[in-house]
């Protein structure tokens, strides 16, 4: 009975100490002054690691999510005669919820998982020990390009995103089912405001590619070292990464809505 | 390890793909054109009710488009709402004469204003009113007219026939 109570308890103060060594991390990578000459080399490596090597499976997805949009919208609004009405839905459903989300939970599954290994391996392998002890600091060189290549990675996939799942739309939506191109983009245009569209659908991708890149990083950084806790550490990132991409696109999308 | 240049030069590439989907957003999608100014002429006209009618509304001739509405205001003497729209510079020969009026595009589009030109062989020009306006048509208040009209049109035979 006591044991009991007395794991409940463990496992409560565990999991507050685990966002406590999670927000000391940040603030260890945030709070070092960086030194662009030596640290923009160290970022432009992360953002190809991070942005450059996920546009293959970014493209290839929204293709397809812009294509199956576009058919699945087009068959229910031709049942009420209002075919026209396809640019419009697949561009506000793909800039507003889809491109940020989906790109996201990609990336965690791409980059985040990746990160994690990595970071974890070296921990392991006591390759952040051994910088220690040279007296470079793991956070700065290893940690800190990494956020930032995952947060400037991020909003750039998403414009990606976007802009290939609205032309996957028009392939079908025109070319295929012989909407009227005309049509198609000028009810979109007409529909589709920049700032309060697109550009929230780009401040959620900002949050979402801090908050996976973030939550990567330390699961990596606290992971046990061991092969089956590298394993777990990285499972752990996409699972957690997924859950806040999802909850977080509600919290800022009732703000946007809510008029914040 | 791929050398610094190679990343250098992929990522750059990264980078303006992502600036070009930027632009494609903004321009072809979101239709952002306020960056440049539409070149024209700004004209008024007041109408008793504007409907659905929001700025950025194409204004057309023959169902071309040759502006847009920038300003919506309520006037406070008339209460009436002043609808300010700006014209293409090339088109510059409407009359003064002609008279403006709000339509729906389809039965469930956006608004639109029309103007059919008259005869006058003077024209508007900047800051001028357009004098003859008709109103939106406000669906409920069509649907209100014809339930009042088919339930006197009921009335009347019944009533002949009690007589």
């Amino acid at each position: 009975m006591i044991e009991s109570i007395s794991a409940l308890g463990r496992s409560g103060t565990d999991a507050v100490r685990q966002y406590g060594k999670a927000g000391l991390l940040l603030l260890g990578v945030l709070c070092h002054v960086p030194n662009l000459r030596k640290g923009f080399p160290l970022v432009l490596q992360q953002i190809y690691a991070e942005g450059v090597l996920s546009l293959l499976i970014i493209v290839v997805s929204s293709l397809f999510i812009g294509m199956v949009v576009a058919l699945q919208g087009y068959h229910t609004l031709v049942k009420f005669g209002a075919s026209a009405q396809l640019g419009p839905l697949v561009a506000l459903s793909v800039a507003r919820e889809l491109g940020p989300v989906v790109t996201a939970l990609l990336f965690a599954g791409r980059a985040g998982s990746a990160l994690t290994a990595e970071i974890g391996l070296m921990k392991a392998t006591d390759q952040l020990s051994s910088m220690e002890m040279m007296a470079i600091d793991p956070l700065r060189r290893v940690l800190a390009p990494r956020l930032w290549g995952g947060f400037i990675s991020m909003p750039l996939l998403t414009l990606i995103f976007n802009a290939v799942a609205i032309y996957g739309a028009y392939l079908v939506g025109v070319k295929w089912l012989g909407l009227d191109a005309g049509a198609f983009w000028s009810n979109m245009q007409s529909s589709v405001d920049f700032h309060s569209d697109v550009l929230n659908g780009i401040y959620k991708s900002i949050v979402f590619g801090f908050v996976v890149t973030w939550i990567a990083l330390h699961q990596g950084y606290d992971v046990n070292p061991t092969s089956a806790g590298i394993a777990n550490a990285t499972t752990r990132t996409v699972v957690y990464s997924s859950l806040a991409v999802l909850g977080l696109d509600f919290v800022l999308t009732a703000m946007m809505i809510g008029g914040w | 390890m791929l050398s610094q240049r190679t990343i250098e030069t992929s990522v750059g590439f990264f980078l303006l793909a992502a600036i070009l989907a930027l632009i494609i957003l903004a321009f072809k999608v979101s239709g952002m054109t306020s960056f440049f100014k539409r070149e024209g002429y700004d004209v008024t006209a007041q109408f008793d009710d504007i409907g659905q009618l929001k700025i950025r509304g194409p204004v057309k001739i023959g169902g071309v488009t040759i502006g847009e509405v920038t300003n919506i205001m309520l006037d406070p003497k008339s209460y009436r709402a002043t609808v300010t729209m700006r014209i293409d510079s090339h088109v510059n020969d409407i009359p003064v004469d002609s008279s403006a009026s709000i339509l729906t595009a389809g039965l469930l589009g956006d608004n639109y204003i029309a103007i059919t030109p008259m005869y006058s062989q003077r024209y508007l020009m900047n800051g001028s009113e357009i004098e003859e306006t008709h109103s939106a048509m406000i669906l409920e208040k069509l649907i209100g007219q014809f339930l009042f009209k088919v339930g006197n049109d009921n009335k009347q035979p019944v009533n002949g026939a009690s007589k």
